[in-house]
């Protein structure tokens, strides 16, 4: 990437060494670390994926035994939620154009953030250690009481995902005070762009949230040292009280995942439709209505597991109003298309096959809501599918689409947009592949973490299977692609996109201060007059 | 999906078909309106933009309306629960035991069965609990599922419309054998099921009924054993038992290695405290079936071992 006049990126006589990089305290660099470190785990999660789906091609072992499938779908689960999923869109693009977009030269507390990056690495060393000495089969959930009598590493999985939940907290703290102290003049609450009130909204969970999952994790590990028996019912303790800590946490960080990806969407939208978003306050309203509605929903995971019944009503209502702040935003995406010139740029692209899979995971959501459908389904391949058109379908291709939105921004280098376009394509067909057939299983019955079927299952795991290796190869295109433009692209303009927020402002890639005069904001973030 | 064989299993479908039926409507709504402002306002079009902020009535419509359709989606599926909360008076009551990795159910007469049996058109209650970890009982067919949590008793019930055998899955990850705690729902007829439950000779021969004493080969699969061991020679997660009778074996006690040869006490020993003697090379996860197994099964189960050759 680097190369001589190539801004922060060094060269041209500048520090470019390692050190220079991993003890950096610029919020570029620091975003360049967590999209290398991030992106290498992604491909570990993929492969693990990958190795689980090729294992149920025929029945009984075929390449693993039941032992290594359960701790292998474990890690899957593990690497792809806390070292992919949830840091991905706030510490990469967060972090470098979070403080751009608000016309700031940093993030708040720029140590505090390399020590998260820190952090997050001795967490992400700490799960792949599991991975050399046993790793954990409890399910990424590491629900009590079989967490607690598992003969694996269970305690340094759980602590290591304690210390990715440390750095997750020290990056919402961060965003949250830059938000509020840094933003230049001019640049109030309702003019800044929808990505950065996505992250902040984000922020806030992270902050109030990941505390929960913190003192769980701790309770599981003094269970499995010293017995204390919380959890255990065995030593009087409650495995239910256990879900009820977890899921706290964890269903308010489906949110984590998906709001900043929403951002993204938020951004790439109105660019390529040259005109302003629909609704933008109904936008950023929304995204603070999923963080606070998101949080009182989490005994949906519980419906069967003996929770009362008012519980289930209760949680089941919440549940289906959730969906409207979603909602809300599909349509406002949607209302910016109308009277538009619409450019079919890469990211767009991904944009709309975004909205396609997001649509799915949404609405399969309301029927997972449902009490009665739900008592079927729960544990199914039907939730299965349902979260990973959310997770991988949603936040994940908004990822992509923000990769190939800002990459060139972060590198000063195109990538090839027609194998771009291919490789979303691949990507998309191998996706719905891969997970559609998975809906129709869980209608039909198949259980979820299931090392072996029945026959009747047979033929629709194939065709899921088969869908893998078509999401794998469109990984593989995406990537290589992407790589080969980061290093060797073209270079690009200013402003490739047309965009009208602060980062289409700066040089592509950005000079090592942001902003050499801290701009004066006089417009909203799509105000695409003069730039058409 | 296939038909619903339960009262309950029809409020459930149909609330999942009213409910998908709209998510359809509502999804192809988004697709298609998509996918023509796409289609319609492409820039090779010549499309000039138009600035358009927002609508405060559009956003009002598409809020409300949404809360109205997801309320109605709520009171639907919430209405095929409630059915569920109570068993009708006079149910037929089964207990199931939930273990690594297999069932039991007791009837009130003493009967136990590893299969899940039923009488046709009578209500049955099946209350529910574990011997070790949480569990899921569920049937596909009677769209009912219930985790088994232990120290909790929870009870489900079901009404069966027609007679066979359904699938009855674990479905709440429990451990190594988890994908092999399979069994099944019988539903018989009235007569056929009375028979069963009296030990009458003349019920189904092919249904295990404990009482008539069952051999070590239907034990060795019914309580879950295959999931870990193997009889042809091949190691799982624990030791084939393949002509293991009177061999001798390296295995860690307490943490210490020693030689022991494999006898009736030393296969008792290891069915009923796995982790006294672990053999060397694999992990101490066996579950002990101290108090899970009775005396003539623990019986009949090393009279089995022993004739593996």
């Amino acid at each position: 990437m680097a190369s001589e006049g190539a801004g922060y990126l060094g060269g041209g006589g500048g520090p470019n060494g390692l050190s220079s990089w991993i003890f950096s305290t610029d919020h570029k660099r620091i975003g360049i670390l967590y999209l290398v470190s991030i992106l290498s785990f992604f491909v570990v999660g993929v492969s693990l994926g990958f190795l689980m789906r090729l294992e149920l091609i025929s029945h009984g072992p075929t390449i693993m035994e039941a032992s290594t499938y359960n701790s292998v779908f474990t890690l899957h689960g593990v690497v792809m939620l806390f070292l992919f999923i949830i840091p991905a869109t706030p510490s990469i693009f967060g972090n470098f154009f979070l403080p751009i977009m608000i016309g700031a030269n940093d993030v708040s507390f720029p140590k505090l953030n390399l020590l998260s990056w820190w952090f997050y690495m001795a967490g992400a060393a700490l799960a792949l250690a599991t991975l050399a000495l046993g790793p954990a089969d409890t399910g990424w959930t590491f629900y009590a009481p079989y967490s607690l009598r598992t003969g694996t590493y269970v305690s340094l999985a759980v602590f290591a995902v304690f210390v990715l939940g440390l750095s997750s907290i020290l990056t919402g703290i961060n965003f949250v005070t830059t938000v509020h102290r840094l933003r230049a003049p001019g640049m109030g609450f309702w003019r800044m762009p929808l990505f950065v009130w996505a992250v902040y909204a984000t922020a806030w969970i992270q902050i109030v949230a990941t505390p929960i999952l913190g003192v769980n994790l701790l309770l599981v590990i003094a269970e499995r040292v010293f017995g204390i028996g919380v959890f255990d019912p065995a030593k009087g303790g409650d495995p239910i009280l256990y879900q009820h800590l977890f899921w706290i946490y964890s269903h308010p960080a489906v949110y984590i995942m998906i709001l900043p990806g929403m951002g993204i969407i938020s951004e790439i939208i109105p660019v390529f439709a040259r005109k302003v978003i629909f609704g933008y306050r109904a936008i950023a309203y929304s995204s603070l209505g999923i963080a606070g509605v998101g949080s009182l929903v989490w005994g949906h995971h519980m419906f069967v597991s003996g929770s009362s019944y008012t519980a289930g009503v209760i949680f089941s209502f919440f549940t289906f109003l959730v969906a409207i702040p979603s909602a809300i935003k599909v349509f406002n995406w949607v209302g910016t298309l109308y009277k538009g010139s619409i450019w079919l740029g890469t990211p767009f692209f991904f944009a709309l096959a975004f909205i396609f899979l997001f649509s799915i995971g949404g609405l399969t959501g309301l029927i997972l809501g449902a009490l009665s459908v739900n008592v079927h389904l729960h544990d199914t391949y039907f939730v299965v599918s349902h979260f990973h058109y959310i997770k991988f379908g949603g936040a994940g291709f908004a990822f992509f689409a923000g990769l190939h939105y800002w990459l060139p921004k972060m590198t000063g280098r195109m990538y090839n947009a027609r194998v771009a376009n291919w490789s979303c394509l691949i990507l998309f067909i191998g996706f719905n592949t891969l997970f559609f057939p998975m809906l129709l299983l869980g209608i039909e019955g198949m259980p979820r973490r299931y090392f072996d079927y029945l026959p009747q299952y047979s033929t629709l795991q194939i065709v899921s299977i088969v869908g893998s290796w078509v999401l794998v190869a469109g990984l593989i295109i995406m990537f290589a692609n992407l790589l080969r433009g980061a290093f060797r692209g073209a270079r690009t303009t200013e402003n490739p996109w047309g965009g009208a927020t602060l980062e289409w402002k700066i040089p592509s890639p950005p000079g090592r201060e942001n902003f050499e005069k801290i701009p004066e904001v006089t417009k909203g973030p799509y105000d695409f007059r003069g730039l058409r | 999906m296939g038909r619903a064989v339960t009262v309950l299993g029809h409020n459930t479908d149909s609330a999942f078909l009213v409910i998908a039926g709209v998510c359809v409507m509502l999804f192809l709504a988004i697709i298609g309106l998509t996918a023509y402002f796409v289609f319609r306002y492409r820039r090779s079009n010549g499309e000039i933009p138009e600035d358009i902020h927002g609508n405060a009535l559009l956003e009002t419509v598409w809020t409300v309306l949404p809360i109205f359709i997801v309320l109605y989606m709520f009171y639907y599926g919430w209405l095929g629960y409630d059915a569920r909360r109570k068993a009708p008076e006079g149910a037929l009551t089964v207990r199931a035991f939930a273990q690594m990795w297999a069932w039991s159910f007791e009837y009130e007469n003493g009967v136990t069965s590893d299969r899940l049996v039923a009488p046709v058109g009578r209500p049955v209650k099946v209350a529910l609990n574990s011997r070790d970890l949480i569990h899921s009982l569920y049937v596909p067919a009677f769209r009912m599922k219930q985790d088994a949590v232990p120290g909790l008793e929870r009870t489900v019930w079901f009404t069966a419309e027609k007679t066979g055998e359904y699938d009855l899955f674990c479905t709440e990850y429990c451990g190594t054998g988890h994908s092999q705690m399979l069994s099944k729902a019988v539903v018989m007829e009235e007569a056929e099921f009375a028979a069963w439950l009296s030990g009458a000779p003349e019920a189904k021969a092919a249904l295990a009924t404990p009482s008539a004493g069952p051999s070590g080969a239907e034990l060795f699969k019914s309580k879950g054993c295959v999931a870990c061991h193997t009889t042809d020679g091949r190691p799982l997660v624990g030791p084939t038992l393949k002509g293991i009778f009177g061999k001798k074996v390296r295995v860690s006690t307490n943490g210490k290695e020693r030689e022991v040869t494999i006898d009736e006490d030393y296969i008792r020993r290891s069915e009923l405290e796995p982790a006294s003697d672990v053999v060397v090379g694999f992990p101490p996860v066996m579950p002990p079936q101290k108090g899970v197994l009775k005396e003539e099964e623990i019986e009949a189960l090393i009279e089995y071992i022993k004739s593996l050759k």
